[in-house]
Order: structure tokens, then sequence, then C-alpha cells
């Protein structure tokens, strides 16, 4: 157990603390870091799949008036380390997937700097390539582990008997698309390199974690850490793929040493965002199901199939939740890999929860249907009284609840039989669970300092839009035991204390532990009358932890759905969420992640897809015009609900992770809520009209 | 993007006389298409010849009850024109049906029917294109073909390394509804003025698919004429789009009847999404002249209009979804236009 906050500053819906200088655009994101004199990077993109360059014909650029510097691999400066080959940009004129990086042009202008780079004619010698995702494949590879760290493969009991004996069972492949993130701002980066000054490098980028990025730049370049400055008070969006950080901005910090005391602005275009920033793998889930007749589930098995490129292993791990979800004698997880001559897949909003709870939760709505059991019901049914991967209790799980003041709030009871008609539309209900472990990273610390009758809590934590501006004060008053007023955080900054990447869910629980012990740390020192200058630290690794508990936030999403029937067209006029996910510290920058989760779900559930042309080794809609992503027309209201949640063991807020637990299991509630509403079942993501058409009387 | 020249002109007279003199010239309105074409590189011009202010801005009545619609009004002013509204809702219709409320306060009646595909190869500078870059082949053939053409293409799979191989379709929606009304297109041109009737504006790709339009080169649209219609005569455009707003057409489908019984109807129907040029569709019109206007009767007249329909196969599936998806949202649109029931 945990020594749990008193909760005042936290649960208030305050404000968000930089709303204002967004609104008011003050606020300055990445590329329009004010700096004297900038210059301007491109850069050039590789455009065969596989092969190598043989030849960069740069003498058109070059002689373009204005422009300052071409680097290509045949002359850019060699790295200190070359271990990341997403990284070691411009080492070697191999290219391992179309869109690559193979040069850079710095121009006093961003129009001529693109001019150059377009004018530069690349000779290759161009080798067959292979990116087309197939489970038949025999290449296919077990990797060693799957994100972050987890086992390839799970096995309990034995399954095969168990789906022999089974009174019931579902077998069915479900297929989910590539995705690629497009938070607004794109990724993007001021970087400067002054040689002389006791900070060399400077690098304003649009990042999840100044740390992490400056330790990822730092061993490229061959640079202490000290060497390196990452500032970043503001992310325009991120969901995963500003994570980590990615070749352009170890091609940008190249640019910048190329023109030592100028600093050099690269902002990606929305076309390269699909080629450089990471995506989705696609994902092909074999699953099967056995029940018995009353519905408990005797065996469940998993086999996923999915991609990575050849130069970088990036594994999904698809199959994790289905490890723990519902209760079951017998379970099985796989996960294979094929890799590719393809870009190099990454983080995106719930790696693996995300995709796995898909599958699973469209096959357990056709097991439902195969039982005439409600599929609310058949997931009450089988709910398990420990994790039955660990065998550890849980720290709190309340899907049950979730799932029944779902049902009660969405009037799940009027849902009848289904291909129920109203006019010219078909109307369904679908209901999904959604779950997502609760973590914390191993490091992170806060530095808490009075100062002109304020304290001053630093910590080089990221608000990617999520509120960590905002929230982080009210942990910081309620440890303190102050009024938020009297509190002001200063994050982004690798000035401050190190702090870990806003990434699985763990950013609030990680910075607002270590700032929980720095001002626990600080009152005992200082006590409640402290001098100006007091200060003190406090490391999340200090903490109290927990191994006892199997920890995860729970949530049930329940979706309407009309498909109308001339045309196949699909309208969401409802969806809604209640979500088990610990104490929420603030309901309106809460309320906000999780609907944004959900409309992502929702996103992938109807439209977003990245279709690869497989002939040319590259996605064909490579923008925003063509790439579909959920629009307001598209959804009547979209609701997030929470239940008043205790969990004594995760943290001493109480609270878990609500970044990703909203975009798991949409997808499946809506295509659930469209077989209800059509008869039709599609397994295979983005569920469009043309699919559904044959259906259709 | 390649350097320019830019030149502002005073009247049309001579926008037309500095666009001709140069031979890589093109015009600039309200530039919602040309300045992203100039950002990637898909446009390449010498000389962009601003033409925005030059046209008329106003709809003005004609003598025999119709509408004129000076080419620099906007997408906007047009869909909320009383008169529009009133006598031509399918061209009201048609135009809120397309891009955003930002896009339709810049896009010009002049220059949205002559906005170019959004083929995704066609659009990508690095991938084989004969519409961009005559003679290079045509990527679309097997590729990703969802927003291509079913109907005036010579074969499914026609030859990628063909030069004359293009499967493009034309996304305006305003085209469409304006190729059901029997529109006029003023122009103004080198060789002086003359008038195209609208389903003669645009063209298949034939043995050149670089070229979208009948149009000559330095010609400019100064007008489009909206003729009138017999009273009582209804009309409606229905988009059918992968999402509810902001996309482009998989199909559409404008209609305009007239008359109330069958002895004394007219239909004419045009169809969107489905071809390098908005799709009249004649022989449905031809199979319903005289017939009442039931769900069988359309399903028929639309299975003659596309017995010639080629689906494309490609990633995902193909596009042979819209054939039968153009029939059934015709289905519908005439259905709700009669009034009738399923």
């Amino acid at each position: 157990m945990t020594d749990l906050l008193e909760p005042r500053a936290i649960g208030q819906a305050l404000v968000r603390r930089d709303g204002e200088q967004k609104v008011r655009g003050t606020a300055t994101y990445a590329y329009e870091t004010p700096v004297e004199h900038p210059a301007f990077a491109h850069p050039v993109q590789a455009t065969v799949a596989r092969g190598r360059v043989t030849a960069m014909d740069t003498a058109a650029a070059e002689a373009l008036d204005g422009v300052l510097v071409v680097l290509t691999p045949f002359d850019a400066e060699r790295l200190a380390s070359t271990d990341d080959a997403e990284f070691a940009v411009l080492q070697s004129p191999d290219v391992a997937f179309r869109g690559q990086l193979i040069g850079v042009v710095v121009a006093e202008t961003s129009e001529l700097a693109r001019q150059a780079a377009d004018s530069i004619t690349v000779t290759y010698d161009e080798q067959p390539h292979d990116s087309e995702l197939r489970s038949d494949r025999p290449d296919l590879y077990k990797p060693e582990k799957i994100n972050p760290s987890y086992e390839t493969d799970t096995e309990e009991g034995d399954v095969e008997a168990a789906l022999r004996s089974a009174a019931v069972t579902v077998d069915h492949v479900y297929e989910t698309q590539m995705l690629h993130n497009n938070p607004i701002e794109p990724h993007a980066t001021t970087a400067l390199w002054d040689p002389a000054a006791d900070v060399p490098l400077t690098l304003w980028d649009s990042t999840q974690g100044v740390h992490p990025d400056r330790a990822a730049v730092s061993e490229v370049f061959g640079l202490e850490e000290e060497q390196v400055r990452v500032v970043c008070p503001y992310v325009g969006g991120g969901f995963g793929s500003k994570g980590t950080p990615h070749a352009n901005v170890m091609l940008v910090t190249m640019a910048a040493r190329a023109l030592p005391g100028r600093p050099v602005k690269l902002a990606l275009t929305r076309q390269q965002m699909f080629f450089l920033a990471g995506y989705r793998t696609p994902t092909i889930q074999r699953m099967q199901l056995g029940a018995d007749r009353s519905g408990r589930l005797q065996a469940i098995a998993l086999d996923v199939v999915e991609q990575t490129s050849k130069i970088k292993e990036f594994a999904e791990q698809t199959g994790v939740p289905t490890r723990m979800t519902y209760a079951s004698p017998t379970r099985r997880t796989t996960h294979r890999l094929a890799a590719l001559d393809v870009p190099i897949p990454s983080w995106m909003r719930a790696p693996g929860e995300c995709p796995g709870m898909f599958g699973p939760e469209v096959a357990l709505d056709e097991l439902a249907e195969e039982l005439g059991i409600d599929p609310v019901q058949l997931r009450i049914i089988n709910e398990p009284d420990v994790d039955p991967e660990t065998k550890q209790p849980w720290s709190s799980r309340h899907l049950v609840e979730c799932l029944r003041e779902g049902a009660q709030r969405f009037g799940w009871a009027d849902r009848g039989p289904g291909r129920r008609r109203e006019g010219d539309w078909f109307v369904g209900y679908g209901v999904a669970s959604s779950v997502y472990p609760t973590m914390r990273q191993a490091q992170s610390t806060a530095a808490i300092r009075f100062e002109d009758g304020r304290y001053v809590t630093e910590i080089g934590a990221a608000d990617l839009g999520t509120g960590a501006w905002t929230v982080l004060p009210q942990i910081a008053a309620d440890a303190l035991g102050v009024d938020v007023d009297d509190v002001e955080v200063r994050i982004g900054d690798t000035r401050y204390p190190i702090a870990s990447v806003a990434g699985g869910s763990s950013g609030t629980n990680t910075w607002g532990s270590a700032i929980t012990v720095a001002a626990r740390e600080f009152r005992s020192k200082f006590g409640t009358d402290p001098q100006p200058g007091d200060e003190a630290t406090g490391d999340v690794d200090q903490a109290s932890s927990d191994e006892e508990h199997s920890a995860y936030a729970f949530g049930a999403q329940f979706a309407e759905v009309r498909v109308n029937a001339d045309t196949g067209e699909i309208r969401l006029p409802r969806l809604l969420g209640v979500f088990a996910a610990g104490r929420i510290i603030n309901p309106r920058t809460a309320r906000s992640q999780l609907i944004g989760g959900m409309t992502m779900g929702m996103s992938m559930a109807l439209h977003e897809n990245s279709v690869f042309d497989t002939r040319i080794g590259q996605v064909a809609n490579h923008d925003l015009a063509e790439y579909h992503i959920t629009v307001n027309a598209d959804v009547g209201s979209i609701e997030a609900h929470w239940l008043d949640e205790h969990d004594p063991y995760v943290n001493a807020m109480g609270s878990k992770g609500i970044g990703e637990i909203g975009i798991t299991g949409t997808a499946a509630a809506v295509v659930n809520a469209v077989h209800h509403a059509t008869g039709v079942r599609v397994r295979s993501l983005p569920v469009t009209l043309d699919k559904l058409l044959p259906g259709l009387p | 993007m390649k350097p320019f020249a830019y030149a502002s002109p005073g009247n049309v007279a001579e926008a037309v006389r500095d666009a001709a003199a140069e031979p890589n010239s093109v015009f600039l309105a309200g530039g919602t298409n040309l300045v992203d074409h100039l950002k990637l590189g898909v446009a390449t011009p010498d000389l962009v010849v601003d033409v925005r202010t030059l046209t008329s801005r106003e709809i003005t009545d004609l003598p025999d009850g119709g509408l004129r619609l000076g080419a620099a009004s906007t997408n906007s002013e047009v869909a909320a024109d009383r008169r529009v509204r009133e006598r031509y809702p399918v061209l009201a219709q048609a135009l809120l049906a397309g891009a955003t409320g930002q896009l339709r306060n810049m896009a010009t009646t002049g220059g949205n029917p002559l906005q170019r595909t959004r083929c995704v190869y066609f659009q990508d500078v690095t991938t084989p294109c004969n519409k961009r870059e005559p003679g290079s082949g045509c990527s679309a053939v097997g590729g990703y073909t969802r927003y291509h053409a079913v109907l005036g293409t010579t074969a499914a799979l026609p030859d990628p390394t063909a030069p004359e191989t293009c499967i493009a379709s034309h996304p305006s929606d305003m085209a469409v509804a304006l190729a059901a009304l029997d529109a006029l297109v003023q122009v103004e041109g080198p060789d002086g003025a003359r008038t195209i009737p609208f389903t003669e504006l645009h063209r298949l790709p034939g043995d050149d698919p670089s070229k979208d339009t009948t149009l000559a080169h330095g010609e400019l649209v100064t007008a489009i004429d909206l003729p009138a219609l017999p009273a009582g005569t209804r009309s409606a455009y229905r988009k059918v789009r992968d999402r509810a707003s902001y996309a482009f057409a998989l199909v559409s489908v404008a209609a305009v009847v007239s008359g109330d019984g069958p002895e004394n109807s007219s239909v004419r129907i045009a169809l969107g999404g489905v071809a390098h040029k908005p799709w009249r569709a004649t022989r449905a019109e031809e199979v319903l002249r005289g017939q009442q206007l039931t769900d069988d009767a359309v399903r028929a007249a639309m299975d003659a209009e596309l017995a010639a329909a080629q689906p494309q196969p490609g990633e995902g599936g193909g596009n042979g979804f819209k054939i039968p998806l153009v029939a059934r949202t015709a289905v519908a649109t005439l259905r709700e236009l009669t009034g009738g029931t399923r």
C-alpha cells in the first residue's frame, strides 16, 4: 500500500496553464523558435525501394545562389555510432526503403532548399525489393522479444485439446491496417551548432522526451550529454511518433554541424511523414476461441503476423492484452515477423494493445452470437479473479463495472436482435472492452525550490497536448500541501532534472511520483516555513513501488452505427466509453485524452488506411487529402465517463495512465455494431462501404 | 518549387495575351489546386497569370430565365445564392458537398471545373504518369485505384507502359452538376470569344491524357451560364465518399427531373468519380425516356449505362465496387426526387 495524497488540487478540472499562450499563438513550437539568421534544410529521399546510390549530381543545386550546404552519403561526416541503422543517416549509399534519407540541402530560404533538393539527380543500382506482408511467407521469423521487452510467445495448458473438446469454437483471421501518426505539428527541429559554446549543440526539437532525445543524439554524434541541450516546451501532438527521435533529427543535426553558428531549421512535409516518422505495422491475427455452452472460455489462441523493416526491428506486442484480459484454462499467443524493404515501424498510440484488442474483441462478439449470449454478459462471464498471466491479484480491476455502467448509460438493453431499419438506415449497437497496463518508468528526478514565495518544480517532462503543464502542479500542490497557484512547474528542457519519455501512458505516474518524493523530502528538510533558495530533489525510484499486484486500467466502449441501405455509407451517431483508470487528476484534460483516444480508434475503424503499393514500395495515399482521418461530420456524440476508482497500490496519486486506453477496443466496438446493423462481419480494417455493399439488400 | 514569373494584368484581354505569348503559362484564380501543384512540382510553369479579379464576380439573371455565374464568383457565393438554391439545387448541393468552407471561400466558378485529378500517382513526381509527364507510363494501373475511373477506359488493366493509358477520374463535384444542367461555358481566347457546351469542356484521355479539357492554350473561362429549366423541375446531387466531409467522391450522381408524368417527363443524369470527365449518362437517359422513374426502371437504365464499365483491379480490391455503387446511388437519388418508395 502506498501513502496516498490527500486530494485537494487533484481532481479539480483546472484549465490548461498553457492554454492562453496556445490560443493566442504565442507558444513557440520547435520550428518557429525565434533565432538569429536561420538557414533552412530540405531532405533528399531515395526513389527506389532497394539498391545503392551510385552517383548524385549536385552541381545544379550548388550553383543556386543562396544554397549553403549540400550533403550526400559520399561526403557527409562519419558518425560516432551507427549501431542504430535508423540514425545512421548518410553513412552509406545503400538504400533500404523508398523514401530513405540520402541527402540534405541547406539554403537561405525553405523554398530554395526545396528547389535545390529537387534539382539533384540521383543514379541508382536498383535491386528488386520485397515489401508485401503475407501470413504464408516462408521467411517469417520469431523475434527475440516484442516491444518493449515482453516474451514473444506464451503458452499455458493444452490449447489444441481444449479447442477440440470445446462445445463452441471461433476461428477467424482478423487484419488491422498500416497506420501513420499524423500530429498536426510535423516532426520539426531548429538546430544550432556553436563549437565555441559551453554547450555546443542546442536542439529545439518536437519530442516526447528531451532527455531520451539528448541521449540518442549524443551517442550518434559522439558527444557528452552535457554538450547537448534539447528544448521542447510545447508539442503539437506526438502519439508515440515523437517518443524516439527519427532520422530527421540526426539529419538536421548533421546539417547544423556543417554550418557552425547558423541555426538550421527542418520540418518534415506531410508527405515525408509517411516515410520517416514511424508507423503502426499492419497485423494479421488468427484468433481461436473455444467455450462451453455457458460461455466460459476453455481456450484462447492468438497467432500474430506483422512486419518490420530489414534494417531495424520493431516487434509490435499485439498479443499482449490477450494474455490477461479474460479467464481461460488454456491460452497461446505468438508473434512472427516479416522483415521487409519498408520504412521502419515504431510506436503509435497503444502499440500492442490497440491492434491487439481488435481481433480478440471481434472474435468474442462472434462467439457471443454463436452462443446466443449477450456480448456484455459474455465478457462478464469470463472475468478472471487474478491476472491470468502472472497469477497476481489485481491492484484494482473494474472492467465488469465499466461494462455495466456503460450498458446502462448507453441504453444497451434496447439493442434487439439486429438488422433494425430506420428509414434508409440500418442501425446497430456494438461493445468491446478496453485495457492498458499501468506503467512507471525507472528514471525521473524532480527538484523543488522555494523562490519568491512560490514552489518552483523543475523536471524535464513533456506536454504533448496531454496536460502535463497543468496536471503536475496539481500533484505538486497536494504533495506540498499548498495552493496550486503557489506552485510553478517548469518542464521541457534538459537543463531541468532528467525525466522519462512521455510514452506508455506513464508520464504522470512517473513524473508525479518523483515530484511527490521531492515534495516530501522538501517538507522533511525545511518544514512548512522554508527560506528562499531551499531546494530538495526526489527520484522516482525512491517512491513506494508495488511488485505484488498486476496493474491495468480498464474500460468498456459502446458504439451505435448507422449504415445507409442504398450506399453502405457508415455513420457513428454515438460512441460512449466508461473507464476505470484510478484517480483522475484533472477531469478536463482527462476527458480530452479519453475522447481523443476514442476518436483515433474510430478513425482506425472507419477511415485511416495507409495503402501500401507493394509494386513501388511506398504508401500510395501519402497526404492528408487521401489518408482520411475521421471528421466531425462522421460522428454525433463521443462521451467519456469514468468510475471513481481508488487504487492503493499504483502510486501516491492513485492514478493510472489514460493517454492510450481510449484507443483500445474502439475499432472492435464499431465493427461489432456494423455487424449488428447489417449482418455483415468485416474482419479486415478499415470498415468501408465497399465491404458492406455485397451484403446489403 | 520551381521559380516562375508572375503577371497581374489589368483586364481579360491582357491576361489572354500574356498567357498565350508564353507556352508554359497557367492562369491562377482561387489557387486551391494550383498552389498545391506548384509546391509538389506537379505544375512547373514559367509564368503564372493572376486572373482572380479580372472576370466578373457577379451572378446575374439571363433574359431567358437562366443565370450567368461570373468566373470569379466563389463556390461559397454561388452555393449561397438564393436563385441558385431555388432553381438549381443540384448545383448548390454539389458545391456544398465539395472541399471545406475555407476552400469554398477561395475556389471559383471558373477554376473549380478545371481542377485536376486526385490520382495519387499524378500528384507524386517520383512515379511515372502520362498525364503529368506524357509518355512516362501510368502507375495507377494495377495500383491504388479506389478513386479511379470505371467508364471511358479502354480495358481493365490497360497497358501501363502505353503513352495513352490513363485511368484517372475527374474530382470536381460542381462539374457533375453543371454537366447535368447542360450549362454553357463562356470563353475568351487569343482567337476571340466562344461558347462551349459544358458537356464538351472535358475530354476522355484519348491519345493524350495530359489534356483534361478542350480549351486551347490561353483560353480563359469568363462565365458559366445555367440555362432556364421548365417550371416544376426538381434536381439533386448525391455524393458518396469514404468520410462524411472533406473527401472526394467515390461516386456521385447529379439528377434533374422535369415534367410530371412519364409522357412529358425528362430526366438528366450525370455521374462523378467514375470517369476522366463528368459523365453524362446519356444511355440511361434514353432508356428512361417516357418511363415511370421506378427503382426497377432506373436500375435497368443504369445497367445499360454501365454495360461498358471496366472495373480496375488494384490494392485493397480495386474499384469494381463503384459499378453497383453508382447504380444504387442513382436509384436512391431519383427515388428521393420523385418522392417514390423502394
